[in-house]
């Protein structure tokens, strides 16, 4: 008997209820969460940024956005991943497995409602970057082609981090696995363009995922991107990477929940 | 007679440990049947199996008429499972757990909200119906996943360790709590490690020890096997020490009991 799609998105309101509710149960989580992206815009344009006057025309704020958004995202993937080993490791799961629902319906969600806390994060940053001098270029179509960027990227990041909390095992190994999704920006064109950094990391720097996205937002925004490359031939490679990493995320996530079962 | 549960040659190893090894089981409709035993005798993996948690290496189990390896999603519509593990989620009140494990039942909002104030009512948790999961005893929480497995009563309620952790007074309110649902006509499969629990609650009891039943029978049926009447005689003597897992075994029933 075939479950009907009706009953799957029942589920998965259901569910995505249950994670917003345990999201902003969490006070201290949460606030961070909205701290943190002001924190670092005002960190990075008013502490680092007069070190880096050659970066972004003089004004480091019109650079840092797109990293900061993308270092946001890793904070509120390590949530979720975090999120999802806590569930791993007490008995709920169980018990929704064990229940006539549609199982999937427990990842997607932490998926949406890690979508809602980062939206919210984005939103934070670009309304700090807009506070704190940025000026972006953009029209209508490129901040249309920004956000949906930056939708994509979440959704992807979300599901690396559901696999990744899967995998884990405990919530405080899911913790340091998500120290990686933390780091990753660094080593990309986030906050220095990669022709800045020694021999060694530019052509990491100029070829890790992050980078075409980050440059997607960049380019659109402002109308060109920090590495020379067009915004479309970037948009192409971000897109392809967002994709791949949602899909095989979310096709490991599924096989890790089906075949994981709680400690 | 009709049975709820019928499984026949069940077995399953863990990293080469074999934990089921070849057991059978029938449940009857509307009885309470027992699995009595020690710490590591395979109660909470078979459990897990006819739950269709876990896959068994070999042997068929039909739950409710439909088989739990062909037709899992038959099974988990004739189940609830609940027990030492409390399921419920923590940062919700006990009436959010009800009411969504409603919603996941499917039943419209409006019927969902009465349920659960029903179901508060009747498991004696109004009171603290808006009150986070994480705030309640030991027994508040298990009479909570008792509640949330009753949302929609199914045909066959899996109660893995209900009382473990308990004190003596929420054990007693709880047994309580059971055997009115047993009245109400809901099949009955439990474990424990607690021959007075066992004794209590149960219409049939079966002795599971090193992953096969040793002993079946009612309560009086397994105590005429031995001079006293005392279910405890009966159970050492089932289960004969030896090995250090029984030792250990032997302590935690006297523990338990006395």
């Amino acid at each position: 008997m075939s479950y009907a799609l009706t009953d799957t998105a029942t589920d998965v309101s259901v569910m995505i209820g249950r994670c917003m509710r345990r999201s902003l149960r969490d006070p201290e989580a949460f606030i961070t969460s909205l701290m943190l992206p002001v924190i670092l815009m005002l960190l990075f344009v008013y502490v680092f940024g007069g070190g880096f006057a050659s970066v972004g025309d003089g004004r480091y704020a019109q650079y840092v956005v797109p990293g900061l958004i993308v270092l946001c995202a890793g904070q509120g993937a390590s949530t979720t991943a975090v999120a999802i080993a806590t569930d791993m490791s007490s008995g709920i799961v169980d018990r929704f497995r064990s229940m006539p629902m549609a199982s999937s319906s427990v990842l997607t969600g932490h998926v949406v409602a890690s979508l809602a806390r980062n939206g919210l994060a984005t939103t934070l940053v670009i309304g700090a970057g807009l506070a704190v001098g940025w000026r972006p270029t953009a029209g209508p179509a490129q901040w249309i082609g920004a956000i949906a960027m930056i939708a994509a990227f979440i959704v992807a990041i979300s599901w690396f981090a559901t696999a990744l909390g899967l995998l884990a095992g405990s919530p405080e190994a899911a913790n340091g696995a998500a120290m990686a999704i933390w780091f990753l920006p660094y080593l990309s064109t986030a906050f220095v363009p990669a022709g800045t950094m020694t021999r060694v990391l530019r052509p990491i720097a100029a070829n890790q995922p992050f980078t075409p996205i980050i440059e997607t937002m960049r380019g659109l925004w402002m109308g060109h991107t920090s590495t020379g490359a067009s915004t479309a031939h970037d948009a192409v490679l971000a897109v392809i990477y967002c994709l791949a990493i949602a899909g095989l995320s979310a096709a490991a996530a599924s096989y890790l929940f089906r075949h994981r079962t709680a400690a | 007679m009709t049975y709820t549960v019928q499984a026949t040659g069940i077995r399953k190893a863990f990293g080469g440990k074999q934990v089921l090894d070849g057991v059978d089981l029938a449940v009857a409709t509307n009885s309470v049947f027992a699995l009595l035993g020690p710490n590591g005798a395979g109660k909470t993996t078979l459990i897990r199996i006819l739950a269709t948690l876990t896959r068994p290496d070999a042997g068929t189990a039909v739950v409710n008429g439909h088989d739990v390896r062909a037709d899992p999603r038959a099974v988990r519509r004739s189940i609830s499972l609940a027990g030492q593990h409390a399921a419920v989620d923590d940062v919700l009140t006990g009436r959010e757990n009800l009411v969504m494990m409603a919603r996941l039942l499917h039943l419209p909002r409006a019927l969902a909200a009465r349920r659960a104030d029903e179901l508060l009512d009747s498991f004696g948790l109004a009171e603290a119906a808006g009150k986070r999961v994480k705030t309640y005893s030991g027994g508040m929480r298990r009479r909570l996943d008792l509640a949330v497995s009753m949302v929609v009563p199914p045909p066959l309620l899996f109660l893995d360790e209900p009382t473990t952790g308990l004190d003596p007074r929420s054990r007693q309110q709880l047994w309580g709590v059971v055997r009115g649902l047993a009245d109400e006509g809901v099949t009955v499969l439990l474990t424990t490690q607690y021959l007075e629990e066992a004794d209590r609650l149960a219409d049939t009891i079966a002795v599971l020890h090193h992953g096969r039943v040793v002993a079946e029978g009612t309560p009086a049926e397994l105590k005429s096997r031995s001079d006293s009447d005392s279910l405890d005689d009966v159970f050492f003597a089932l289960t004969e020490p030896g090995t250090q897992a029984d030792a250990d075994a032997e302590f935690t029933f006297k523990g338990a009991v006395r």
